[in-house]
């Protein structure tokens, strides 16, 4: 008889793994990323592949000469970060602003916290960020580039609706008026696909699909996104019913600017998000004000990725004074 | 432009002179008085912050010196007597000499010695393992090799073999200061005096089994047949529960009882190589 | 909608591969290893000397205390040695070692197969019966059943309820009892609430186990009308006392309080089972329905098992360990201990030996903590695995203590669904009972 293994118990594990959950991720971007590839074609490949080839790559070489650590790239994590960058950047940004993101996120706010599970921020958000004040112009350049896909369509812009709102306004237009001039800002080409913004919020349906498919395969708890969207559909239909010359309703302010990308793949990112339902509805109610306030008083149009940032870094505060319900009263004894 | 340059001067420098007033008042009136003894008294510890001494730390150690104005029962394990004469000095009283000490590990249960019944498989903690079962040898007295020992050990001075999974201590590091003996679950390491020129003499086993099933567990284990007991010529050696003990204040290191053991369960460390002897280091398989 | 506890719990695959075997009579050994230490508490004070010729049934280890419990011998014969004997983790233990020769039982034992219903024993003398007979909680923690149907001055049961639950995968006895002798397992209901003089009792079972509801509720609605069959919804850790009270009454024992706390006293099947026997046919516990189980194994099996067989001689009446079978587990997958002697003997609340291969057992390589939260997500008692692992390992026991890690009821729901492989429960075992040491240490106010 061979020798018995000896353990504490529990003696089984389930079927759960770090890797597994990585790979459901980049499964519930899947649609997005096809639905990028068939807007804005080779520059969409080039950039998904740029960005996770950085990424992975980065975390590899960190971890094995600078580290001296086994490398863990095999969890994936580093290619979902990878995609997320991606999805994240104009379709028409050249390849090398997609690694200068990508050593932003991987090189400076993942592996200087110590990797994985260590970081305090959103590696693709911060990369993100990064590149917005850095590179400004190409970062909201939104000229939808060619697609293989598509013949026949002309390289067109594709401003963001939530710019052409903030432009349209100072110019003193009326919302109506803007939504008048722009055919293209139905609420159902917004919802299904529409050529513009960055290359992961072209369709709202892409991204439903895949907070579904998270939601089926328990990768995710709903509380996140669901807090977040509620609360940008409170805020801005307070101002809306205010005044809905200059705001607009809140039906558009959740289909617009990221904020579907960004409240269910971004801000649910387990390491940089609360343990506790309790938490996790704080950091929601949070994460849509700041992103209402920043889109309708800030100077950028779209404040989602600066919202998820602040909200980021209180998640250390949530998770140690916002505690799981306990079961069971405490009782003094005698 | 000038008056706004002179007006940033004036309000900083006013705003600066008015909080160094407040820091000053304030740190007057919460200022703690203390023995400035204990400073200079600290000053001489190790500051290794250990806890061997059984204080929370140097700070505490030197309160404590200073305080009580007597170094009974106070004595620095990693200083040692260097260190103590110097805290001594400071205090103005008498102290007395302890003879060095160093972590001994009583275990020979090499991967060679003692073979292997089962497979541990849980988080590498000996305190873990010890909870759960008594051990994957058949010896459950013996050394558990996760190195719970190793991860308590500030100095770096204990180690255990990746070869024999049984720890080894460094004695120019080893400051006996006694974490590795609360640390380890089986209680297998002692503090023993570190002898003339480092010379001991000690029984390298914990195993308490009837000699049988002891020696079925492991080749170098004591047996309890009592002829070091019976060899040695100053009583240094006694008996109790299947298992020989050398009290160290008593050996002589004449090493008669090395020779004489038939599992090679005595240990004698550091002696020079002797022709005759038959060397007790190297166990026999 | 099914009821079953409120908070976290997970879902293991039930892998109950052994339902459908019924209980087998295991053949007496030749030589019985009977352990003095069979409950929680103090270890019973031996009657018998070598030499001495003892009868089943017979006394032969004696209750040392307020939680100790009686042992009976479960074989007649001539005792070999009292002596230290190590159990299933090495570790010795007194025994009593029996060479068995025939199989003559006490005389005051009622070996009929006949159900007796009329119950006419008072409380006082039911509940000095099962103490006389040593019962001890078969679910696991074997607790001396005699003091948990006593409850403290000043408490006062309301309700008992039967745990049928079984929720640790692969385990089938109590199924096996509830399903072969589901009167007797009621008539031990009974006997119990009549001790605890309450009149509403309830046995709570998973819903995997429709044969079983379907047998008590076919009692349940004659003759047995104070009893409330209770289907609850599969998760684990359902059979956890805490989990069970809430699963079936809503109520919550408070942290730090007992069952009794909220009125309940929960029993196992099997303690069920065993009290009827005991106050109905005179019978101590000397024997157990034991799951023998595991897919490596060939065939699947539940023996009435003697207590202080070997587990070598019940692996070998299967046919030996298989070459596959990696790890042996006495208990279920999730809370169960592995046994690392194999010439260890059963106790009185032995309930299974499983078998599992290396690659259903084996665990893997330690990862980073990714913060996803699955584990406060599935631990029952809403507290924070993640946070109590790294304060235990970093050794801080003041906020262990205000994170509550004295309320961790040892599950292994954390540590089953960390994607991290991080061996969460091992640390924070050792971290509570640190907790609990500094506390018990603590001058009462």
């Amino acid at each position: 008889m061979r020798k018995l293994i000896v353990s504490p118990a529990p003696h089984v594990h389930g079927s759960e793994s770090t890797r597994k959950i990585m790979l459901d991720v980049i499964i519930a971007l899947a649609p997005s990323m096809l639905v990028a590839v068939y807007f804005f074609g080779l520059s969409a490949i080039q950039l998904l592949l740029v960005s996770v080839l950085v990424c992975v790559g980065l975390e590899y070489l960190i971890q094995k000469y600078m580290l001296r650590r086994q490398p863990t790239v095999s969890d994936l994590s580093a290619v979902v970060t990878g995609v997320l960058l991606a999805l994240n950047l104009p379709p028409s940004a050249p390849w090398w602003v997609a690694v200068i993101g990508g050593v932003v996120a991987i090189g400076i706010t993942k592996m200087t916290f110590g990797g994985l599970g260590h970081n305090i921020f959103n590696p693709a958000l911060v990369g993100r960020v990064f590149l917005l004040v850095s590179f400004p112009v190409i970062m909201t350049d939104w000229t939808v580039p060619e697609s293989i896909f598509r013949p026949g369509v002309d390289a067109v812009s594709g401003a963001t609706p939530l710019a052409m709102i903030k432009e349209g306004l100072a110019q003193g237009q009326t919302v109506d008026q803007i939504l008048a001039a722009n055919p293209d800002l139905s609420y159902g080409q917004m919802l299904f696909a529409r050529a513009g913004g960055s290359a992961g919020e072209a369709s709202a349906l892409a991204l439903i699909l895949g907070f579904i498919y998270l939601l089926v395969r328990k990768v995710i708890r709903p509380h996140i996104p669901v807090t977040i969207i509620l609360t940008v559909a409170v805020m801005s239909g307070i101002f809306w019913l205010i005044n809905p010359e200059q705001y607009t309703d809140p039906l558009f302010n959740i289909l617009t600017g990221g904020l579907l990308l960004g409240s269910i793949f971004m801000a649910t990112d387990y390491v940089t998000s609360p343990m506790a339902p309790k938490g996790m509805i704080i950091y929601g109610i949070g994460i849509g004000v700041l992103t209402v306030l920043i889109r309708y008083f800030g100077s950028y149009p779209e404040g989602v990725s600066f919202a998820i940032l602040i909200m980021n870094s209180i998640v250390p505060l949530l998770n140690k004074y916002i505690k799981p319900a306990r079961f069971g009263k405490e009782v003094k004894h005698a | 432009m000038g008056t706004t340059f002179i007006f940033t001067v004036v309000i900083l420098s006013v705003l600066g002179l008015l909080l160094a007033v407040v820091l000053f008042l304030v740190a007057k009136k919460f200022q703690v008085v203390e023995d400035p003894l204990i400073d200079v008294v600290e000053a001489t510890m190790p500051g290794a912050n250990c806890g061997g001494c059984g204080f929370a730390g140097c700070r505490a150690f030197a309160e404590a010196c200073v305080k009580s104005k007597s170094l009974d029962g106070k004595f620095c394990p990693v200083g040692g007597n260097a260190v103590m004469q110097k805290v001594a000095a400071h205090l103005g009283v008498a102290m007395e000499e302890k003879a060095p000490m160093v972590a001994v590990v009583r275990c020979n249960g090499t991967c060679a010695n003692r073979v292997r019944t089962n497979e541990y498989d849980g988080s590498s903690s000996c305190r873990i393992m010890s909870t759960l079962y008594s051990g994957d040898t058949a010896c459950r007295y013996g050394c558990l090799g996760c190195g719970d020992c190793e991860k308590a050990c500030q100095f770096g001075a204990i180690r255990v073999n990746p070869e024999t999974l049984i720890p080894e201590v460094d004695e120019d590091r080893c400051t006996a200061c006694g974490a590795c003996v609360r640390a380890c679950p089986k209680g297998i390491i002692e503090l023993r005096n570190k002898g003339p020129k480092n010379r001991r003499v000690f029984v390298s086993c914990m195993n308490q089994d009837k000699g049988g099933i002891a020696r079925k567990a492991c080749t170098a284990a004591c047996i309890g047949c009592r002829k070091c007991e019976k060899t040695c010529p100053f009583g240094a050696i006694t008996v109790e529960n299947n298992l020989a003990y050398i009290d160290f204040n008593k050996c002589k290191l004449c090493r008669k009882c090395v020779a004489e053991c038939p599992t090679g369960a005595i240990h004698a460390v550091n002696f020079p190589p002797k022709p005759a002897a038959p060397a007790a280091e190297t166990p026999k398989e | 909608m099914r009821r079953t506890f409120s908070m976290g719990g997970v879902h293991p695959r039930d892998c109950k591969i052994s339902a459908d075997s019924a209980i087998e009579i295991f053949p007496l050994p030749q030589r019985m290893y009977i352990s003095m230490s069979q409950h929680l508490g103090a270890p019973a004070k031996p009657l018998v000397q070598k030499g001495d010729k003892v009868r089943v049934g017979q006394m032969i280890g004696a209750s040392a205390g307020f939680i100790s419990a009686n042992i009976h011998s479960s074989v007649s014969g001539t005792v070999a040695a009292v002596e230290p004997y190590a159990d299933l983790a090495g570790n010795p233990v007194m025994h009593v070692v029996i060479d068995v020769e025939g199989d003559e039982w006490e005389e005051n034992i009622d070996r009929t197969p006949d159900i007796v219903r009329e119950i006419t024993l008072g409380p006082a003398e039911i509940i000095k019966r099962i103490a006389d007979c040593g019962i001890v909680g078969m679910g696991g923690a074997s607790f001396p059943t005699h003091v948990k149907l006593s409850p403290p001055p000043g408490k006062k049961a309301e309700f008992l309820i039967i745990n049928g639950a079984e929720c640790e995968p692969y385990l089938t006895s109590d199924y096996r009892l509830m399903v072969e002798h589901p009167e007797e397992v009621l008539l031990g209901a009974r006997i119990m609430m009549k001790a605890l003089g309450v009149t509403k009792g309830y046995i709570g079972i998973e819903d995997n186990k429709p044969a079983a509801i379907e047998a008590m509720r076919r009692l349940t609605a004659s003759s047995y009308t104070e009893i409330e069959v209770v289907p609850l919804k599969k998760k684990y850790p359902q059979g956890g006392e805490k989990q069970l009270i809430d699963a079936v009454t809503g109520r919550k024992v408070p942290s730090m309080g007992l069952p009794i706390d909220t009125g309940v006293v929960v029993q196992n099947v099997g303690t069920s089972y065993a009290v009827y026997e005991a106050v109905q046919k005179n019978k101590p516990l000397f024997e157990g329905v034991m799951t023998i189980t595991g897919q490596c194994l060939g065939g699947q099996h539940n023996f009435l098992v003697r207590t202080g067989t070997t587990f070598d001689r019940i692996l070998e009446y299967v046919g030996g360990v298989p070459q596959t079978a990696a790890k042996i587990i006495s208990g279920g997958p999730m809370m169960g201990k592995a046994v690392s002697n194999l010439s260890a003997a059963t106790v009185k609340s032995s309930s299974s030996l499983l078998l599992l291969t290396e690659e259903q057992t084996r665990r893997r390589a330690e990862g980073e903590c990714i913060r996803c939260g699955k584990c406060v997500e599935a631990c029952p008692m809403g507290l924070e695995p993640y946070l109590l692992n790294k304060l235990s390992r970093a050794g801080r026991m003041e906020e262990l203590e205000e994170h509550k890690v004295y309320d961790c009821i040892e599950c292994g729901c954390c540590m089953f669904t960390c994607p991290a492989y991080i061996p969460l429960l091992d640390y924070i075992r050792t971290g509570k009972a640190d907790v609990m040491r500094i506390m018990r240490s603590r001058p009462k106010k």
